[in-house]
């Protein structure tokens, strides 16, 4: 768990969505603090996608709180929600990419159309190209996101919604649909971004292995590769791991607590390991 | 009983809850997109790019519309006209026709099935595949983005394209009353010119604007309420062209009602 000490990022107090008088989230309540990788694991339709639009200001809920870096963004009007949007950087499921525009032009689109961002004109293809590269996608400035593979596209998705360098990141099952080894590329680069940027990362997935790797693995600079968390390191990695089950929160704590429980809808998500 | 077995009837105020809530939610987006005209920031190279392809990109498809509506007018008119011995006015009846009504409506209807739909189209899968959701959260307000400049751009070209319906429709009836009617080109010319008054050029260039606001704002409307996959872009696409058609029609009328009324028609 996340040492209680650090600010809090994101708070939800009791977070009602209805969709047609049907609860999608059900009086959901936990706080992300600052540096902390929040796994949050359900079954389809359980709510996880409208968690995270709701933590960033596209969905307003029926009822409760939602306050990210402190401030209540149930009050906020929508040009008010730019400015907190713009300390939050998320990756859609299906990317999201302009279809219109090139990959530069996707990266570079917070850069210049946030306005809080005020990022010099000069500096944009630098910084975008530096984004590109933490994704390893140097190459595919001019390329359209139609003529990218799935798994590039996500990568360079990955790369717009860090281009800005946010405190604050929101995945939305940036594994789903790839095969396992471009997964596993994409995990690695959420965690590399974790641990170089230093983010708050909250990653909404249905694949244990993803949570897994979050937990127990962090980023070697010098190497440029992942290595295991030393044993008994795995509290200080601060993963906290939820889930969700028809929009009501049915778990909140650490691996260990997790891993051991008896619960059978939380046993599916543990037992894909095996 | 028989209402528990097939369960209650349905209050009717539910069955209009839906079509008062799409009606509110049109003139929600309508006020804000109009709102946003005086806005910043305004995205000047949009509106260039929509009026290249609602203005431009239609041309061809209006020209050849007015075309042969000029001269299927000039033909059907010259067989009423001649009952009273008046063929050689059909000049009058044409520009007449094709001002005030025909090259408004055509225009808008040709404007309505390639633009309403390809706007809806666009929108729809913007939406499906949550890229409006993407803009939102890059701090781009969707409306002000994506519908405020196809409004702009609709409401500048459709006029522009309406001019020129009327114009190639007249030429059109000048080569059937040239060519078949054997009526000189001066005296068509003559008539034709004669028989407008700014009235009717004020009415016709009245209509294609708001036509104009309404094609827009319908496959806007449409596009960004997109649901369902891509199964819904089809869906939004038909409703689109349906709706601005029905609305073009509805539209028209109630301006020349209006045009009747104050006496100026």
């Amino acid at each position: 768990m996340a040492a209680p000490s650090a600010p809090a990022i994101l708070q939800f107090v009791g977070v009602t969505v209805k969709f047609e008088e049907m609860d999608v989230l059900s009086d959901l309540s936990f706080v992300a603090y600052e540096g902390e990788s929040r796994v949050i694991f359900g079954a389809a339709g359980s709510g996880k996608t409208v968690l995270l639009k709701t933590a960033l200001g596209l969905i307003k809920p029926d009822a409760g709180k939602v306050y990210a870096f402190g401030k209540d963004l149930t009050l906020m009007t929508e040009r008010e929600l730019f400015e907190v949007r713009s300390r939050m950087g998320m990756l859609f499921q299906e990317s999201a990419l302009f279809d219109s525009l090139t990959i530069e032009e996707n990266v570079a689109y917070p850069l210049l159309n946030q306005k809080s961002i005020q990022c010099p004109k000069a500096e944009v293809l630098p910084r975008v190209t530096e984004a590109l590269e933490f994704v390893e996608l140097g190459q595919t400035l001019e390329k359209y996101p139609s003529e990218l593979s799935g798994g590039m596209r996500r990568r360079a998705a990955i790369a717009r919604a860090v281009v800005t360098g946010p405190p604050l990141v929101l995945y939305d099952s940036p594994t789903a649909g790839l095969d396992p080894i471009t997964a596993h590329t994409i995990i690695a680069l959420l965690i590399k971004e974790r641990d170089i940027s230093h983010t708050t990362a909250v990653i909404v997935t249905h694949r244990y292995q993803d949570g897994n790797l979050v937990a127990n693995f962090r980023y070697n600079s010098k190497q440029g590769t992942l290595e295991p968390v030393r044993h008994g390191e795995r509290q200080t990695a601060r993963t906290t791991f939820m889930v969700l089950k028809e929009g009501r929160l049915v778990f909140e704590g650490d691996q260990d607590r997790l891993e051991s429980s008896t619960d059978p809808y939380i046993c599916k998500f543990v037992k894909q390991r095996e | 009983m028989v209402a528990s077995e097939f369960g209650d009837p349905p209050n009717l105020l539910d069955l209009l809850k839906e079509p008062i809530l799409a009606v509110q939610e049109f003139f929600l987006l309508s006020g804000r997109a109009l709102r946003n005209i005086f806005r910043t920031p305004h995205y000047g190279d949009d509106i260039i790019l929509q009026m290249d392809g609602i203005g431009v990109g239609s041309m061809q498809i209006v020209a050849l519309t007015g075309f042969f509506s000029g001269a299927v007018m000039a033909l059907q008119m010259s067989r009423a006209l001649a009952s009273y011995g008046q063929v050689g006015r059909t000049g009058t009846i044409v520009s007449l026709t094709l001002v005030r009504e025909l090259g408004p409506v055509l225009t808008a209807l040709m404007v309505a099935g390639r633009n309403a739909s390809g706007i809806a189209s666009e929108l729809g899968s913007m939406k499906v595949t949550e890229q409006i959701d993407a803009m939102r959260a890059l701090g781009t307000d969707p409306i002000q983005k994506l519908v405020t400049p196809r409004v702009i751009a609709t409401s500048f070209m459709l006029p522009l394209l309406t001019v020129i319906a009327d114009f190639v429709g007249l030429i059109g009836g000048w080569l059937i009353a040239v060519f078949f009617l054997f009526i000189p080109s001066k005296q068509y010319w003559t008539t034709a010119w004669r028989a407008l008054e700014w009235n009717d050029v004020a009415q016709g260039l009245l209509k294609p604007l708001i036509f104009a606001l309404v094609i827009s704002l319908v496959g806007c409307y449409y596009g960004l309420r997109t649901t369902g996959g891509t199964q819904g872009v089809g869906r939004s696409t038909t409703q689109a062209v349906v709706s601005a058609t029905v609305l073009v029609f509805i539209f028209d009328l109630m301006i020349t009602k209006i045009w009747v009324a104050q006496g100026v028609s």
